[in-house]
């Protein structure tokens, strides 16, 4: 198992080294090494079986049931949004965005959280009265209401539909800006990620094939053409030639 | 309903109206649906004792069954018999559910206790608790103690065997989100465990509460002093059907009354779920 070094190093800051993770004989990640800023906005991408949930879950610290050795060094306090909103039907939203929180004033930061995801005043709804979208911002809510040092968000967005996911990663962005966690988002959408991610790693068969900095300022869009050239870039490395869309 | 609404339709002759879906849902509800097939029973019997077809020796008439039944409440009898059966009803059917939840719990969260609690209980189940009745009466004598232990075995299985379902089927990505905000065992336990586990265990109460009043019928129709079963028996001995009749419609009663209250905390507790029958 991995040893866990929290506190050796500076808030926020994720260091990954000769990780391995496997199941059964077949290693996903091998000698696995990565280092994140404090405060960056990493997007992971990669082919299905690229090992990029993997590295996901074994931050998160989700993976007892895999077999692996490494060193892992991750804030102690971090989130994690899953890619299904994975609320809790039998609680209502605000219960299931203060489930983790251990504090006197969990009421008003949950209603702090929710407000924050435009969702104010459904803090008494059940899950299931809500959207897709709404859903997964409850998500966000519980993820960030801790105020984590780091967010680890595995495909947010990959079951919402194209319009509902453009909302999303406008509010992701603007909570980006206000908390400024560490961000490692998994994502197999180019677009997504270069739209989001200051930096993005491309994961191909366990190790990092392309790692690119996003030189873009905070407003992106498709016509812009460098953000076509990154575009470009991570296509041709995913093995895309064509450009379009 | 939709069957004229859609003859109506039809016979306005307007082709472009689309015929409605098939509905896969059983419609909605009747208002006091659950009343009317009782209502028919009720007025097949008094008929039947209006025309003489049924001997009152055979079956009372309603009438005078009523009539009993204001005699005994007037003596005090009904009331009396009533309170000491509900109480041993209640006892067996708390301590049972205490039990049986527990247990439940304990074979759900711990391979351990699985492996020492499941083999017992699953065995305990397949021997119907009524056949106990002989070694319990030796071990326990025929006092209150053996009637609640009775019952007690009675609630206590469907409660282990529905809560422990409910629980192993609690979806592992609720524990996957439990591990990831890192809660405590307690906290997981209380809005996770017990949550997802409560439709469960509200379905074991179901069969809990029949039990315990089948269970009641029986022990009090040994060696007892006291209950509706033994004014049953006494009644059995003078030959009136009548109070024999008040004892059953009591039961019934009591068995309708206490699904009624376990219903009832089930679409309170469970306002979460959208169903088939909503």
């Amino acid at each position: 198992m991995a040893t866990n070094l929290g506190g050796l190093t500076a808030t926020g800051t994720v260091r990954v080294h000769r990780l391995v993770r496997g199941f059964g004989s077949r290693a996903v990640l091998d000698g696995f090494d990565l280092e994140i800023g404090s405060g960056e906005f990493v997007a992971l991408l990669g082919r299905s079986g690229s090992g990029k949930s993997t590295l996901l879950r074994a931050l998160a610290g989700l993976d007892s049931d895999a077999d692996g050795s490494g060193m892992i060094d991750v804030p102690e306090k971090s989130s994690v949004v899953f890619q299904d909103a994975r609320l809790l039907p039998w609680q209502r939203v605000l219960d299931n965005v203060v489930l983790g929180l251990r504090r006197s004033n969990a009421h008003e930061r949950g209603l702090a959280a929710l407000a924050e995801v435009g969702l104010a005043g459904r803090e008494n709804a059940w899950p299931n009265e809500l959207s897709g979208g709404e859903q997964q911002r409850v998500a966000l809510a519980r993820a960030l209401v801790s105020e984590p040092e780091l967010l680890l968000a595995d495909e947010p967005f990959g079951a919402l539909d194209a319009l509902t996911r453009l909302r999303m990663h406008d509010l992701l962005r603007e909570l980006y800006a206000r908390h400024r966690p560490t961000v490692l988002l998994v994502t197999h959408d180019v677009d997504e990620a270069v739209t989001l991610a200051d930096r993005v790693l491309l994961l191909d068969s366990g190790r990092i094939a392309v790692d690119l900095t996003i030189d873009l300022p905070a407003q992106r869009s498709h016509r812009q053409p460098q953000f076509l050239a990154y575009r470009e870039t991570l296509l041709r490395a995913l093995g895309v030639n064509h450009s379009e869309g | 309903m939709t069957a004229t609404v859609l003859a109506r339709l039809q016979g306005t002759t307007t082709p472009s109206v689309r015929k409605p879906g098939r509905r896969l849902k059983p419609g909605r509800p009747i208002p006091l649906g659950a009343a009317i097939g009782p209502f028919l029973l009720l007025s097949v019997w008094a008929a039947g004792s209006a025309a003489g077809w049924i001997d009152p020796r055979t079956l009372s008439a309603p009438w005078t069954v009523v009539t009993t039944a204001g005699d005994l409440i007037a003596d005090g009898r009904l009331q009396d018999n009533l309170a000491i059966s509900a109480q041993r009803a209640g006892l067996g059917l708390v301590i049972g559910t205490v039990i049986g939840t527990v247990l439940a719990v304990v074979a759900g969260l711990s391979r351990w206790g699985e492996a020492l609690l499941d083999g017992p209980i699953q065995i305990k189940r397949a021997i119907p608790s009524l056949a106990l009745l002989p070694l319990l009466v030796l071990w326990f004598g025929i006092g209150e103690q053996m009637k609640v232990i009775t019952i007690t075995l009675g609630v206590f299985v469907p409660v282990y065997i529905h809560t422990h379902n409910g629980l192993r089927s609690i979806d592992s990505r609720y524990v996957e989100l439990g591990e990831s905000l890192r809660l405590p065992r307690a906290v997981f336990l209380r809005r996770i465990v017990l949550p997802g586990a409560l439709p469960g265990f509200l379905l074991g109460m179901r069969f809990a509460v029949v039990n315990a009043w089948l269970a009641l019928v029986v022990v009090e129709q040994i060696n007892s002093t006291s209950g509706i079963g033994y004014m049953m028996q006494l009644a059995r001995e003078y030959g009136q059907t009548d109070v024999i009749i008040v004892g059953l419609v009591l039961y019934g009663l009591l068995g309708l009354l206490s699904d009624g209250a376990v219903r009832l905390a089930q679409r309170r507790a469970l306002s979460w779920r959208r169903t088939l029958a909503d």
